[in-house]
């Protein structure tokens, strides 16, 4: 068992044996009760000691995604103000955001902390990614229904590689009806991966810095291509 | 290594850890045990042997697992007592025999009682539940108190159970010395405890087992790797079986003795007050 070296607040140092039966079981438990989050953060954590590195060096060789490396900034109710975003003009980042939550009746501060990720940056990186998968639902224009939440989970897949994305994306789809899948398989997973693929990294994007900015014009600067006119 | 984990003070962070786990206690005794927890408890009936009439305080009895036990074997008991009676009265017409069976059919436990004492709400909230869940309510009593400083008269008990729970008490000393008080003298003393492995080989495997499986356990079924973490850590703190025999002879009980099981997981000390 490893010493106790937290290497930041709610870090809890594991031994490989530790993380594998973690991963095992926080995979298991997330299939079997839906409702537990807290397993899907877990597999995540356990399992993305491969891409989180990755990601980080990605984010280190941009030069927006090297100042959020070094600015840390967290994406949380007491640090946005709600009032100015609301007052933005209808079609930019900001408007849609707050919009998106108020709709699905979302708040970014459900976000897990990590615990389980061994280096106090790549615990950044994967807190970073937790907090703008909302932004992820609005760029890509997705509610958060199973449906929505599957399609970004397939764009997450290709931007991150993290496994518990694919894993999502993958055992997701095993819950909707027939109709559903055949609009995800057809219309909506194809124009997941395309944009996904075509895009540059998400998380090197300042989002709180382009609140103003059209999504778009900020859809057109990553390279996300305008998803199909189907309902979900 | 074993460090424990900064509280602000130390029974302050047993009563957080046993509100957090009280929903998913008896789930999580399962996972850990696999299972085997419920034959220690049965183990521990046994040796107690109690006949109808005993008057038994369980403390730190949370969700139940003793008290229900009690309470079927008093039951079970009594039957065979009122069957032995029966086949006394065979030359009674059956109106009398059904008379007389009416009479004891109310009295099923033969008076006996169970009091479960805790010191968490929550623990005794669960406790309820289950009881009601699975038809307990005769002879069963729930009452919020601390093992260190008991709710209850001197010389009131016939026997005094703590399973799993003496572990978790922050001055062992008082709560021994408390027992030996509200017992009858007669009374018997009967402690359920993780204890000491003193063979290399399995304190190994059990050691390795209870460090990298237990907290893992805790994270997925319960969300909570940290209680049991401090569990592990807890059994390893605390005395071993020679120790533990020393302080129940220091509180004032004779005739101490204690069976390991399972090689010393877990160890059954019984002592009397004379």
């Amino acid at each position: 068992m490893g010493g106790w070296h937290q290497l930041y607040p709610g870090h809890i140092p594991t031994s490989p044996l530790q993380k594998a039966l973690l991963a095992a079981g926080s995979a298991v438990m997330a299939l079997c009760d839906p409702y537990r989050h807290d397993m899907v953060a877990v597999l995540g954590e356990t399992t993305g000691c491969l891409a989180l590195p990755n990601l980080r060096d990605k984010m280190k060789n941009h030069p927006e995604g090297y100042r959020i490396l070094q600015e840390r900034p967290r994406i949380r109710l007491s640090t946005l103000d709600m009032a100015r975003l609301q007052g933005l003009p209808d079609g930019s980042l900001g408007r849609e955001y707050v919009r998106f939550l108020e709709d699905n009746k979302v708040s970014p501060d459900t976000r897990m902390p990590p615990k389980f990720v061994d280096d106090e940056e790549l615990a950044y990186v994967i807190q970073r990614y937790r907090e703008v998968h909302d932004l992820m639902h609005t760029l890509l224009g997705m509610p958060t229904n199973m449906l929505g939440e599957v399609v970004v989970k397939w764009f997450e897949a290709i931007q991150t590689g993290l496994p518990m994305c694919v894993l999502g994306a993958a055992f997701g789809p095993v819950r909707l009806s027939t109709r559903k899948l055949q609009v995800l398989a057809t219309e909506l997973v194809p124009w997941a991966i395309r944009s996904g693929l075509n895009s540059s990294c998400v998380l090197n994007i300042y989002y709180e810095q382009r609140w103003e900015q059209p999504v778009e014009s900020l859809r057109e600067e990553l390279g996300i291509f305008p998803p199909p006119a189907v309902p979900v | 290594l074993i460090n424990c984990i900064s509280f602000p003070c130390p029974f302050f962070a047993v009563y957080q850890v046993f509100e957090s786990v009280a929903k998913k206690y008896d789930v999580m005794n399962d996972s850990m045990t696999l299972g085997i927890h419920r034959v220690w408890k049965d183990i521990l009936m046994h040796k107690m042997n109690p006949c109808p009439g005993t008057l038994l305080l369980d403390v730190a009895g949370g969700t139940g697992d003793i008290a229900f036990r009690f309470i079927n074997y008093v039951r079970s008991v009594r039957q065979r007592q009122l069957q032995r009676k029966l086949k006394q009265h065979q030359n009674l017409s059956w109106q009398e025999i059904f008379e007389s069976y009416q009479k004891d059919k109310f009295n099923s436990l033969g008076d006996s009682q169970v009091v479960v004492c805790d010191i968490n709400r929550e623990m005794l909230k669960v406790g309820k539940q289950k009881a009601q869940h699975l038809g307990y309510s005769e002879g069963l009593s729930w009452v919020l108190g601390n093992a260190e400083e008991l709710p209850f008269d001197d010389d009131k008990f016939d026997v005094y159970t703590i399973a799993f729970g003496i572990r978790n008490v922050t001055r062992i000393d008082l709560a021994l010395q408390e027992a030996y008080r509200v017992l009858k003298p007669g009374g018997r003393f009967l402690c359920l405890e993780f204890s000491h492995v003193s063979n290399p080989l399995l304190s190994r495997l059990y050691d390795l087992y209870s460090f990298q499986v237990i907290p893992v356990l805790g994270e997925v079924i319960a969300g909570d790797w940290r209680s049991y973490q401090y569990l592990v850590e807890s059994i390893r703190q605390f005395p071993p079986q020679e120790e533990l025999k020393a302080m129940i002879e220091d509180a004032g009980f004779f005739k101490v003795n204690y069976d390991n099981l399972n090689f010393g997981i877990v160890a059954i000390h019984s002592g009397f007050k004379l």
